[in-house]
């Protein structure tokens, strides 16, 4: 399937509902528990999934009911997970990673990491002022996890913590990970600089499959040094 | 099994002298950062020279070239410790307050037989393969890595896929 084919896909309301509910998880997801969440009959949810599961953008794995074994103890469980794979639609095309990467390698050999963590500080910021402007009287917390939302990461609750699901910089932050991650504070610091919210911040706090950034608690980060 | 341990070494030049102001939060640092990674599932052991923290009063190559170097069961255990640890991504975020950019590889990544501990002049020279040579199955980076030699002799070593 070629890129289009696979991106629209997703180009239907009840589908696109299942696959937003599906990336958001942590955990892989029953049919039922993903009708459930989009609004729909388990046997329409199916046929979406499988749709999904074709076009690459879910996996699918399988799981028993808890405490059966053995012959005659039901069929397993499908479950599905959103699929680690990549998809990319430029029209026309571009390919900003490409310059991003030789970007990235360029700061890398000459140290220039300082100078990118003030640019992405200062933009982070712009950003946080604009949300900040949009909505003054909302509450830090929402303010906060609407503008992570509107840039791709996919923020949850775990806890008082803030953490984010995708790193929207994935492939290029596993090619220079203190490079990126570095720029990805500074960006998610001066987000919180420019939408004033003096409560929360952000460190580097990695766990498997999440971006390396958790934004938690002012007075709860103890400095590394 | 594969019967390989993976070894690293990094260099770096450092801004200014250990005991300064400016390097006070880096060797403040070092210990704490130590005691994480020998607790780090896949940690085998590291260099430490007994005079300073780690190995930092190690100065085999001039008085501003500062080595580390350690040994772990597998590249991804390294990779997890070096890369997905939080207090230590933090100090590798902040590395420019304390060293200088270097134009040269600065990490080398090579594979050793289980129970064998590289010593420095081992480690230096495969830092001067690679920057001679580029990555092999000899000396490699986390960016263009090399599998474990196999068992079977003769086999050319298999390139690993890229890491996602």
């Amino acid at each position: 399937m070629n890129e289009i084919s696979v991106v629209a896909v997703l180009n239907d309301p009840v589908r696109r509902r299942l696959y937003d509910y599906i990336a958001s998880q942590p955990h892989g997801v029953s049919r039922s528990e993903a009708a459930a969440a989009a609004g729909i009959q388990r046997t329409l949810a199916a046929f979406h999934l499988d749709r999904l599961a074709e076009a690459g953008l879910v996996d699918v794995t399988f799981r028993r009911p808890a405490g059966q074994a053995g012959p005659g103890a039901g069929r397993p469980a499908k479950l599905y997970r959103r699929a680690a794979t990549e998809h990319q639609v430029s029209v026309p095309p571009r390919d900003y990673r490409a310059a991003a990467e030789l970007l990235a390698e360029v700061v890398d050999i000459t140290g220039a990491e300082p100078e990118l963590q003030r640019s992405a500080r200062s933009r982070g910021a712009a950003a946080g002022r604009a949300a900040r402007w949009e909505a003054p009287a909302q509450p830090p917390d929402d303010l906060v996890a609407g503008a992570l939302t509107a840039q791709g990461y996919q923020p949850y609750r775990d806890g008082a913590d803030i953490r984010l699901r995708n790193c929207p910089f994935h492939v290029l932050a596993s090619r220079y990970p203190p490079l990126i991650c570095g720029m990805n504070l500074a960006l998610l610091e001066g987000l919180l600089e420019g939408a004033a919210v003096t409560a929360l911040e952000a460190t580097l706090d990695p766990r498997p499959g999440d971006c390396c950034v958790v934004v938690r608690a002012a007075d709860s980060v103890s400095k590394t040094n | 099994m594969t019967g390989y341990h993976l070894a690293q070494l990094n260099v770096g030049l450092v801004r200014a002298p250990t005991d300064s102001p400016e390097l006070a939060d880096f060797m403040a640092g070092i210990d704490p950062v130590n005691a994480i990674a020998d607790a780090e599932p896949g940690f085998v052991w590291r260099l430490q020279d007994g005079d300073g923290p780690g190995a930092t009063a190690l100065r085999p190559r001039g008085p501003d070239l500062m080595i580390n170097m350690s040994v772990w069961e597998s590249l991804e255990a390294l990779r997890d410790f070096v890369y997905r640890n939080g207090p230590h991504l933090d100090f590798m975020r902040r590395r420019r307050d304390w060293f200088h950019r270097m134009a040269e590889e600065y990490l080398v990544l090579w594979w050793v037989p289980m129970g064998h501990l590289p010593d420095v002049d081992e480690g230096l020279s495969r830092l001067d393969l690679l920057r001679s040579n580029g990555p092999s199955p000899l000396a490699f980076t986390f960016r263009d890595p090399y599998a474990a030699p196999t068992p079977a002799p003769g086999r050319p070593q298999q390139r690993l896929l890229q890491h996602r």
